[in-house]
């Protein structure tokens, strides 16, 4: 199980270790806080690329270079928990696993998610394979490997913690020298291209970083679940901004939040993995978006929906009115009768005989205009809710009366 | 060789290929249609439902732990639509979002409740237990005619050959609208295929077997199955017949000689323990696939032809 079964090396003072633990708790959360930025802005460029899979495929073939790294450091006599070997070694094998990804996707008729699904479960296969031989060995009874699978932050070593912020900061830093030219590929790519940059070469700088945050986050998120970090933000962020830039910056942010937040809730429990509790403060976000974002949120499209049915209810019952027809719908009624247009037994108050006359008005107007050729670029607007008089100027308006109200026909 | 092989292996190997058959079936619709990565999203759900289930019953039991799997993966199906049509998302990144949450919440629970006493943690439902699967009373292969000792077989055996058989005679009995649909959804539509019908049963025709063999060889070989036998097929023939005859070929070979090299590949090679037989079928999948890629006769997109390179 990924534990915590991987405890500092004791100094034998208890003291200094628990002061050890808070500073290292900083530094780890530092790190994950920046890594989550650059994860969000990375993933956002990577959505808006319809590619958001690809980095599954990414972070799954990290697995036979963390077990290889490991078989590699024990033969050549080193620690093979050395964090900087494995991480090393899971970059490269990542990188493996992306070239396999586009030489399958591009060479073979199979499409580009058939591609994703081989690579990410060959690639886990072989890591696993590799596990079970590093159990095998002597050194590797105690290799704690699979902490690297779902992230742990408790009882981190020193140096570890210190790898983890100075990666962080160094993904943070690539996305911010990457960021303009990933944005113009992302929000336009032929106009990118137009204006001198190298697209394939700006995708594949997208896919290092996207590369480098799966490699820091190995020990944070866990090789499972580093993904939801490069994905889900941006599908978050994107609920509030159709603006590429600002997406990438709100998806930056969510993606910082839920890292810190991961790693913060993980040091106060050890029994507590940071991956699910990142991806899930990351959850949360997200379906705060789905639902409460205005314009493209859920709760927004509701509302704006029974606005609508509201119009369109209280343009019937007025025309009704006008009309001295019953009202059968008890919902219009109910509309009516609430805004002070009709008494409850259907009959028009003076405000709505009012408003009736002027909406009756409105659709004969509307009548007389959709049927003069003239009129025929407005006649495609017509939806029995717009008013007219907000559509045509003074005079057309007072033309169609004219047509209405004078005897047809006669010249 | 003889009476070990049988007690040992026998039913390792045969529980492997059925799983292999039964998630390789399926995935040649699910690949053709773009559907993949589906099968990912389904075995990653897997958790989250046994361990719902075993919140629920306090007992590592095969059938509610089934039932709960099934259940998430139906749920897992159903988020994916909702978060793809509420926000308007296209499907890979509503596929992503969707079964790293719900991994998410189960590896937590799972840390969460006191599972010492039961065998139940991410390992087993990633790698599965398939080196576990002996026949103790497989004496020979004799025992093979003998009724008594043919009950003693892994349950998990019955369980993997009823669901194959299940999906086999289903994908058998539906193959025209499933062929119709999967190549030509509007013609399909138009003669009056139930598209959306078929499309929906295809998934859960897929979540019946990532579910079935799960249980018995986990998440690996289930998402590996999925698409490399049927990936491989796929750049061998144009035909969709062949191609579903090639897959259960593929399947199989994956499954004996990953389950086989696991065993007694580390013995040839001198060491004395067995490695993962999961992985290692996985790993064999994709040497296959990347040898069709390769040398495979229907290799590149059709219309590029042999010529045009």
């Amino acid at each position: 199980m990924a534990g915590a079964w991987r405890r500092p090396i004791s100094t034998g003072w208890p003291r200094s270790e628990m002061l050890d633990l808070g500073y290292n708790t900083m530094l780890v959360a530092t790190g994950a806080t920046l890594l989550g930025i650059s994860a969000g802005v990375t993933g956002t460029f990577l959505y808006l690329r319809k590619r958001a899979l690809v980095s599954d495929a990414i972070s799954h073939a990290t697995l036979p270079g963390i077990g290889l790294a490991f078989i590699l450091m024990v033969a050549f006599g080193g620690d093979g928990r050395n964090l900087a070997g494995l991480l090393a070694g899971s970059a490269l094998s990542a990188w493996l696993g992306l070239l396999a990804v586009q030489w399958l996707s591009r060479r073979t008729r199979l499409a580009e998610d058939a591609a994703i699904g081989a690579v990410l479960s060959v690639f886990f296969g072989f890591g696993v394979v590799l596990l079970t031989v590093i159990q095998t060995m002597e050194a590797g009874r105690q290799a704690g490997l699979d902490s690297l699978l779902l992230g742990s932050t408790a009882g981190m070593l020193r140096g570890d913690a210190l790898l983890i912020a100075a990666g962080g900061a160094l993904t943070l830093a690539l996305v911010a020298i990457l960021r303009r030219p990933m944005e113009m590929v992302a929000f336009d790519e032929a106009h990118a291209a137009a204006m001198g940059l190298n697209v394939p070469r700006v995708d594949l700088a997208t896919m290092a970083l996207v590369l480098a945050v799966t490699v820091v986050g190995l020990k944070i998120v866990g090789l499972i679940l580093i993904v939801a970090l490069l994905i889900i933000p941006p599908v978050a962020a994107r609920f509030w901004s159709d603006r590429t830039g600002r997406v990438a910056l709100l998806a930056g942010a969510f993606g910082g939040l839920a890292g810190m937040a991961g790693a913060l809730v993980s040091a106060s429990a050890p029994a507590l993995p940071t991956g699910p509790v990142i991806v899930l403060t990351a959850f949360a976000l997200f379906a705060v978006s789905l639902f409460f974002a205005p314009a493209r949120g859920v709760a927004a499209k509701l509302i704006e929906r029974r606005r609508f049915r509201e119009r369109v209810h209280l343009r019937q019952g007025l025309l009704a009115l006008a009309q001295g027809q019953p009202i059968y719908e008890a919902y219009t009624l109910r509309l009516l009768v609430r805004d002070g247009l009709a008494r409850p037994d259907g009959v028009a108050t003076q405000d709505g005989a009012g408003r009736a006359a002027k909406a009756l008005r409105d659709e004969r107007r509307w009548a007389e205009a959709r049927a003069m050729p003239a009129h025929e670029a407005v006649s495609q607007r017509y939806d029995g809710l717009t008013e007219i008089e907000t559509m045509l100027t003074p005079d057309q308006i007072a033309d169609l009366d004219g047509r209405i109200g004078g005897p047809r026909g006669v010249a | 060789m003889g009476a070990e092989f049988v007690m040992l292996s026998l039913a390792p190997i045969v529980i492997g290929s059925l799983a292999a058959i039964a998630c390789a079936l399926p995935g040649n619709f699910l690949l053709l249609r773009r559907q993949a990565l589906i099968g990912d999203a389904i075995s990653h759900v897997v958790l989250p439902g046994i361990v719902l289930a075993f919140l629920v019953t306090g007992q590592v039991a095969t059938l509610p732990m089934m039932a709960g799997a099934g259940v998430a993966a139906l749920a897992a199906v159903a988020m994916i639509e909702a978060v793809r049509r509420l926000g308007r998302i296209e499907p890979g990144a509503a596929m992503g979002v969707t079964f790293t949450t719900m991994f998410a919440l189960g590896v937590l629970v799972l840390e969460r409740t006191d599972t010492s006493k039961v065998h139940l943690d991410v390992e087993h439902a990633l790698m599965g237990n398939l080196e576990s699967l002996i026949w103790l009373d497989g004496m020979g292969w004799h025992s093979l005619l003998d009724p008594a000792a043919l009950a003693g077989l892994p349950p998990e055996l019955g369980r993997l050959a009823i669901a194959t058989a299940v999906i086999a005679t289903l994908i058998w009995l539906f193959w025209r609208p499933l062929k119709l649909a999967t190549f030509d959804e509007g013609f399909a539509a138009e003669v009056g295929v139930p598209v959306r019908a078929v499309g929906l049963g295809l998934v859960v025709l897929s979540a019946l077997a990532a579910v079935a063999a799960f249980d018995a060889v986990g998440s690996i070989i289930v998402i590996a199955m999925f698409i490399c036998p049927p990936g491989t097929a796929r750049l061998m023939t144009d035909r969709l017949e062949m191609q579903v005859a090639w897959s259960v070929f593929f399947a199989v070979l994956s499954a004996v000689l990953g389950y086989v090299l696991a065993g007694y590949g580390p013995i040839w090679l001198g060491g004395t323990d067995a490695v993962s037989a999961a992985g290692m079928i996985a790993t064999v999948s994709g040497m296959l696939l990347a040898a069709a890629a390769l040398f495979g006769p229907a290799r590149r997109r059709s219309g590029a032809g042999a010529g045009a390179a």
